[in-house]
């Protein structure tokens, strides 16, 4: 369970540039839990993944996952709990190394590495079944240097190496977005597919309110750093693009960018 | 010759250093020019102190170590950029070093050494020796390799690969950064106590522009044997260490003086830096026009080595 209590985060304090990134965010996923996060840019949708994954300090509020404070934890601390995938393709992988090798650092998250063999026969077997599952043909090219594999494959692989030793929290930052409609429904396809076999409690920021409703059990709107509005299961199933849509012009200024427009 | 290729297998220990650091870290670690210099100096004060050579090489390697960790720390805990974090232990070791040392150079000529086997059984300065040498440092390569494929090693790759994904996974890329440095400096001053018992003396200059000729070995390496696993980018390291030496050994044949090699290591890296790139670019251009691509890199450090004994020629 992941437990969030009115945390906020100001950028440049004191500056010209202060930016008040978290104004105040409160939120509680159950086991199991899947929600998605809409919000127009600047919203403050990444910052509140950041400050869970521990890229930075909040300045005050409570983070506690299974009732254990993580506030105060470095990100690599954190990582014990908490498996991510970035927007960037290129983010969430060793490009250098070869797809065995990236399930292999996948595969000791948050335990002590040492002197054994990264890439063993056994180990090799299982990276193999797991590949299978990504239905890319990846079990084949185990030797492959992930730097060769397109966008849509290396999203793929992040998202299984994510979520290969089944974290507490499971955080995902439009990691569709930067893929082509093809590729993005098919890790999107796979994401439901690894969430629900492993009931992950799963945090996704998605630029895309079809999506939004359609993936998850709750979706939650932020604006300027706060929740604006939390649709639980129930209203969720009844929600439209239409009524969303229709929040975000209520609130005063808000600007829906061109993708979100568009979708 | 026999003696270009001992040396170039002896540097080469010091090319696996720094191939750890500039490679697999992708940190430029300026330490190697102090380090090297504290490796010489203390497994030569304590041969003459009759420590057997054996542990004095190793009491060398646990000095150049602590180098790298002083380094690391800067560097991690200090958040002093990387060049600078070396610069200035380098420049602090020229002090230490002076007082391991006593003074600027230590001979060792009427002490037992590491080689002193080898010269007794007549076989230094035969290739005998050399395929001593080239066992060793195939050990070592071999170590390296192993090393950097376990689970730890992994980390340590990715960390100079992707520092965000594997922080997301756990790692704490300070702790990799530090040991990392520690392990390429005590390959680093492992070397310089092997030269000071080759050459029979420790200096304090030894170690100045040294890790030019690391760069060097590991660029020129590279650029033949490719970077595409750990295992080929060692061969590379040890076949470019060796090569550095036979352009040295022709330069210095055609007639350059010994001072003039800092400006030739220099002009040598500058060429296996920018030739492979044009390499690059030509290829770009005939896949352009529907040729078949070539990799030509070979070639360009072929036409490094020409380019650099050219040059020697003319300067007699």
């Amino acid at each position: 369970m992941l437990q969030i209590t009115d945390i906020k985060k100001t950028f440049f304090p004191g500056t010209i540039n202060e930016r008040i990134a978290l104004a105040g965010v409160s939120l509680t996923l159950e086991d199991g839990d899947f929600v998605t996060v809409i919000g127009s840019n600047g919203a403050g949708k990444s910052t509140l993944l950041n400050a869970i994954a521990g890229r930075f300090q909040v300045d005050s509020g409570a983070i506690d996952i299974d009732g254990k404070s993580i506030r105060r934890l470095p990100d690599h601390a954190r990582a014990q709990y908490v498996g991510r995938v970035f927007q960037d393709p290129m983010a969430g992988t060793a490009p250098d190394l070869t797809i065995e090798q990236n399930l292999a650092l996948a595969l000791r998250r948050g335990q002590p590495r040492g002197l054994a063999m990264g890439v063993s026969n056994a180990r090799r077997e299982v990276f193999r079944e797991a590949l299978e599952k990504l239905d890319l043909g990846l079990e084949n090219r185990l030797k492959t240097l992930v730097g060769l594999l397109s966008g849509g494959q290396r999203q793929a692989l992040s998202l299984l190496m994510a979520s290969y030793t089944h974290p507490r929290i499971l955080l995902l930052d439009e990691h569709t977005a930067a893929l082509d409609p093809a590729r993005a429904d098919h890790v999107t396809a796979l994401t439901e597919q690894v969430v629900a076999e492993g009931s992950l409690t799963t945090l996704m920021v998605t630029h895309n309110m079809a999506q939004a409703i359609r993936v998850g059990n709750r979706l939650i709107m932020m604006h300027e750093g706060r929740i604006i509005l939390e649709l639980d299961a129930e209203q969720k199933r009844r929600a439209t693009v239409e009524q969303l849509l229709g929040e975000f012009a209520k609130i005063k200024g808000a600007v829906v960018d061109d993708r979100t427009m568009l979708q | 010759m026999i003696g270009t290729l001992e040396l170039g297998l002896l540097y080469a220990v010091m090319a696996l250093g720094v191939y750890l650091t500039f490679r697999v870290l992708n940190f430029p670690d300026l330490t190697v020019d102090g380090s090297f210099t504290t490796g010489g100096a203390v497994a030569a004060i304590l041969i003459i102190n009759g420590v057997p050579p054996v542990i004095a090489t190793l009491a060398a390697c646990v000095a150049g170590a602590l180098a790298g960790v002083i380094t690391g720390l800067l560097y991690t805990k200090g958040k002093i950029d990387g060049l600078l974090a070396g610069i200035l232990t380098m420049i602090a070791l020229w002090s230490i070093n002076l007082r391991i040392m006593g003074k600027s150079n230590l001979p060792l000529l009427r002490t037992d050494t590491l080689f002193t086997p080898l010269k007794d059984a007549g076989i230094l300065g035969t290739f005998g020796s050399v395929l001593i040498i080239l066992a060793g440092v195939v050990v070592l390569k071999l170590l390296v390799d192993w090393f950097l494929s376990t689970d730890l090693g992994l980390a340590i790759q990715a960390t100079g690969n992707n520092e965000q994904m594997i922080r997301s996974f756990g790692v704490n890329t300070d702790r990799m950064t530090i040991l990392t440095l520690a392990l390429s400096n005590a390959f680093v001053a492992g070397c310089g106590a092997l030269i000071s018992q080759y050459q029979g003396f420790a200096d304090i200059s030894m170690g100045i522009g040294l890790i030019l000729v690391g760069l060097a070995s590991v660029i020129i390496g590279q650029a033949i044997f490719g970077h595409r696993t750990v295992f080929l980018a060692t061969i590379g390291v040890i076949v470019g260490a060796v090569l550095y030496r036979i352009v040295i050994f022709l330069a210095i044949s055609a007639g350059l003086d010994p001072n003039d090699m800092k400006f030739i290591s220099a002009v040598l890296v500058v060429a296996a830096l920018l030739i492979p790139r044009w390499g690059l670019f030509k290829r770009f251009q005939r896949r352009r026009h529907g040729a078949p691509a070539v990799s030509d890199a070979t070639a360009a450090v072929a036409t490094a080595a020409a380019g650099v004994a050219e040059s020697a020629g003319k300067g007699k």
